[in-house]
């Protein structure tokens, strides 16, 4: 297979990286789909919880149905997975060059055009700065999620989570429902982390959130026993006096996604400082040609379905960098008063264009602007947990020079 | 004469002598370990510096100067028989005000003295050329060369491992709670799991050698705890290409900036002495790693704010009188080999010959010679270290080596098998994660195991049948966790 030549390359089997191989595949295109484990659809199979494809299924689905409706499309399809494999290097040019490894051997695999759909990793322990001992029972929330329900082991019976995003959330009613007593969450900003429906649990189980706190220490012998928590003020420094010791023997760390982009940095592929992904254009295509990124590996999404939709778009523009080989005059997309980030970085005005962003800050009555194409949108509250996703025509693009997104009040 | 001889703790130092004294036929060696695996106790958490030689003052510490310079000719040899990752990369000691430089003349007299060549102080130009990103506040440097590094609980492995070929057994997750002495001789050994007899028994116990002696009712002298924290960063954080040293103080060697053998910056350790009984107590501080920051970041001055991976403790032995103890007591059959502080890994191998030694003239043991002593050891097939066609043919013949398990390190399953079968082989009773971790790597990396721990316990789950969570992080009480996932709706949980 080695000297066989594709026309797009897709890096990574979750739920971005199928979409696009399928699409790509659907466009006509010869796609190889690379992924690490023996299984398609990367992190979905452990969400045993529902409330994926609402948007693009329109249905309400478990992470696993998710992932087996995106494997029957490839099955049927005749895009080709190669799994247990690992791009060790890649290796940019007219042809893209992939070194990777599984148990077949390591091959060279050379295609036109890569689509990388990597996902994401953890923020852990010890990435937060907390100190104390380095003992069992400290997870972040994936890994404990794993081995719930793929291994189907208990990590533990009295559960402290950091963190108040989605997958915090997430976990804490996961182990609720397997009877573990849930002693709290704690949240380092003024306000909680994740999507208003997730939120509910905390109330359905009645587990104490504690908003402007901090983990500081973990101690325990052999396993975690205590956990210090500190209070903070409106500034964020600590509030002397304010410790308090929680008991629990397992800590879950929910902390924040990073996107996974070793291999794309050191491509040299330019990296935003506010994503932690690579800076893409409307295609999501990076700044080297004929690189394409998709999911999370861009950007940390809240739901699957985005994920999926950009994967499609990112296997769009494969197949557009495959046919024409054009490059469109961009436009960038600026950030303005409270956009934490926007993607796409890049737009042409030649198509319509979708954009995502988070706020900086919560706020309430607030009004989306972009004043170049007089656009503004109104919102009863904007909160950094909950991405905004906005559809903009082609047509309201035309005479724009480059657009700002800002939120004001 | 045939002589059974206990020696007591797998660290660098147990498992040395360990070595050495496989190499006779009429010795029958066997090594007693608190923990599961070896080199778990002081030698886990250290610098793995391989010293010059220059810092042991012979005045004050003459076992330290003497073992250190001749520690560091037999590590050349040995990292390459029993291939042991490690670099000779040198050492910069680093003068930062113009006082220090004539600090730096001392540490080169006393180093000469000692017996280390090649020292010799270098300009502030040169030492800019060998380390642009140094503070440009550094004036002078003492340059190093034989200095180098290793990977402490590898190299103990890779001697345990070594030791076994040469017929040491060993006692692991066993426990010494009793000496036995008969006729003014020890005899046996008492343990958590039975009676050990020994006609000889060498006390390597580290933090605890106070605690061993004293069994013996042998207590002038005292093992102190000394703490060091470390902070390990992210790979593509720029690291020195040598050793870097602050002057030193009297106390300690000061906050060392290095590239560890992995590939990371690493910068470690600080020096808090603890109560005397506080030998469990390996919690890093919020001050503690502050202080190893700013010390680093004055030799060092681009350390990041953010870009940790991990960080961690470790304790180190401090006897009293500061010199390593090592002897042959009144009591016949019991040797000390205690205070094993900085420079105690460096110093290990030649300890071990000292020990010898001893044995020899001490104790008039007639030493003889095996035939057959195997002097080398082979370490795990890495892929990661592998050209492609070197890589291309494992696979091909043995396909789980093109598994990867550890993504941030590059490291497959036939890697973590292989490591499995020589925890098997050394004796190690339970599996444990940092017992893979030690061996392959795996874990080590930026997401540290977020991703690949599950996979790794699923596989010594497998190899040691026992159920999943059953496997621990590092020993009894650290079980991944409590039951399968009914255990708490069942009822039956602990």
């Amino acid at each position: 297979m080695s000297s066989e030549d594709y026309h797009v390359a897709v890096i990574g089997g979750g739920p971005a990286g199928m979409a696009a191989a399928y699409r790509a595949w659907e466009f006509g295109a010869k796609v190889i789909l690379l992924d690490e484990n023996s299984y398609l659809g990367g992190i979905l199979p452990q969400c045993i919880h529902p409330g994926f494809g609402i948007h693009y299924f329109k249905e309400e689905l478990t992470g696993g149905e998710f992932a087996h409706r995106l494997q029957k499309r490839i099955e049927d399809s005749d895009v080709e997975v190669l799994f247990s494999a690992r791009v060790m290097k890649m290796k940019n040019g007219k042809k893209k060059r992939l070194v990777v490894i599984s148990p077949k051997g390591i091959e060279e695999i050379s295609a036109s055009t890569v689509i990388y759909a990597a996902g994401a990793r953890e923020r852990h322990v010890f990435e937060l700065g907390i100190t104390g001992d380095r003992v069992a029972g400290i997870y972040t929330a994936g890994e404990a999620q794993a081995l719930m329900d793929l291994y189907g082991i208990m990590p533990g019976k009295e559960i402290l989570i950091v963190g108040s995003g989605d997958v915090g959330l997430i976990m804490a009613r996961r182990f609720a429902l397997e009877g573990a007593q849930v002693k709290g969450v704690v949240e380092l900003m003024p306000y909680p982390g994740g999507l208003a429906r997730n939120l509910v649990i905390l109330q359905d189980f009645n587990i104490p959130l504690y908003l402007s706190h901090k983990v500081v220490e973990i101690r325990g012998k052999g396993r975690v026993e205590r956990v210090k928590v500190v209070k903070l003020d409106s500034s964020g420094q600590e509030i002397p006096g304010s410790e308090l010791w929680i008991h629990a023997d397992t800590v879950i760390i929910s902390a924040g996604l990073i996107p996974n982009i070793k291999l794309l940095k050191n491509l040299g592929v330019r990296i935003d400082a506010a994503t932690g992904g690579p800076e893409i254009n409307e295609l999501w295509e990076t700044s080297l040609q004929g690189i394409f990124a998709a999911g999370n590996s861009v950007i940390i999404n809240d739901l699957v379905d985005y994920a999926v939709e950009q994967g499609e778009r990112a296997a769009e523009g494969a197949w557009h960098r495959i046919l024409e080989n054009r490059d469109g005059r961009w436009k960038k997309v600026r950030r303005g008063n409270n956009i934490r980030f926007v993607v796409p970085h890049y737009i042409s005005g030649e198509r319509d264009v979708v954009l995502y962003l988070r706020v900086s800050a919560p706020m309430e009555n607030a009004t989306l602007m972009i004043p170049e194409l007089e656009k503004a949108l109104h919102f009863s509250v904007l909160k950094p947990a909950e991405m905004v996703r906005i559809s903009i025509k082609k047509e309201e693009l035309e005479d724009a020079k480059g657009i700002t997104v800002e939120v004001k009040p | 004469m045939r002589y059974r001889v206990a020696i007591i703790g797998a660290g660098i130092v147990g498992t040395s002598i360990a070595r050495v004294l496989s190499r006779y036929e009429n010795l029958d060696i066997h090594v007693i370990e608190k923990n599961p695996d070896v080199g778990w106790g002081v030698s886990k958490a250290n610098t793995g510096l391989i010293h010059g030689g220059y810092d042991d003052d012979p005045d004050k510490y003459p076992l330290r100067a003497k073992l250190c310079i001749r520690g560091n000719e037999i590590w050349h040899r040995w990292v390459k028989e029993l291939e042991i990752p490690h670099v000779w990369n040198g050492a910069l000691v680093v003068a930062l005000r113009d006082e220090d430089i004539k600090e730096l003349e001392v540490l080169r007299r006393r180093g000469e003295r000692n017996g280390v060549e090649g020292l010799r102080i270098i300009s502030r130009k040169e030492l800019l050329d060998m380390e642009p990103l140094l503070t440009p506040d550094a004036k002078a440097a003492l340059f190093v060369p034989n200095a180098g590094q290793l990977s402490p609980v590898p190299a103990v492995i890779a001697l345990a491992e070594n030791s076994v070929s040469n017929g040491v057994k060993f006692h692991l997750a066993t426990e010494v709670r009793k000496i036995g002495v008969k006729n003014g001789a020890v005899r046996w050994l008492e343990t958590n799991r039975g009676r050990i007899d020994a006609d000889i028994i060498i006390n390597a116990s580290g933090l605890y050698a106070d605690s061993i002696s004293r069994m013996l009712g042998i207590g002038y002298f005292t093992i102190t705890p000394r703490k060091g924290e470390y902070l390990i960063f992210d790979e593509g954080i720029p690291a020195p290409s040598r050793i870097l040293f602050p002057t030193p103080t009297p106390k300690s060697k000061g906050v060392v900036v290095t590239k560890e053998i992995g590939g990371h910056l690493m910068i470690g350790p600080n020096a808090q002495d603890l109560d005397r009984k506080d030998k469990e107590n390996f919690a890093t501080t919020l001050e503690g790693l502050k202080e190893v920051r700013d010390k680093a970041k004055k030799l060092w001055p681009r350390i990041p704010e953010n870009g940790v991976i991990r960080s961690f403790a470790g304790l180190r032995p401090e006897p009293t009188g500061g010199d390593f103890i090592i002897r042959s007591e009144e009591l016949w059959g019991f040797l000390n080999v205690a205070g094993i502080r900085s420079p105690g890994l460096t110093s290990a191998p030649a300890i071990a010959y000292h020990v010898r030694d001893l044995l020899i003239h001490e104790l008039d043991v007639k030493l003889v010679e095996k035939k057959k002593w195997n002097p080398y050891r082979k370490d795990i097939l890495r892929i990661s270290r592998m050209s492609k066609n070197q890589a291309s043919s494992l696979i091909g013949k043995r396909p789980q080596y093109g598994r990867i398990v550890c993504r941030c390190n590059l490291v497959t399953e036939g890697e973590v098998m292989e490591a499995i079968e020589r925890m098997r082989y050394i004796g190690v009773p339970q599996p444990s994660i940092d017992s893979v971790k030690f061996r392959t790597k795996a874990t080590g990396g930026t997401c540290q195991g977020s991703f690949c721990r599950p996979k790794i316990a699923w596989l010594l789950a497998r190899e040691y049948e026992v159920p999943l969570w059953k496997v621990t992080l590092k020993g009894e009480g650290s079980e991944l966790g409590i039951g399968d996932i009914k255990v708490l709706l069942r009822g039956d949980g602990k």
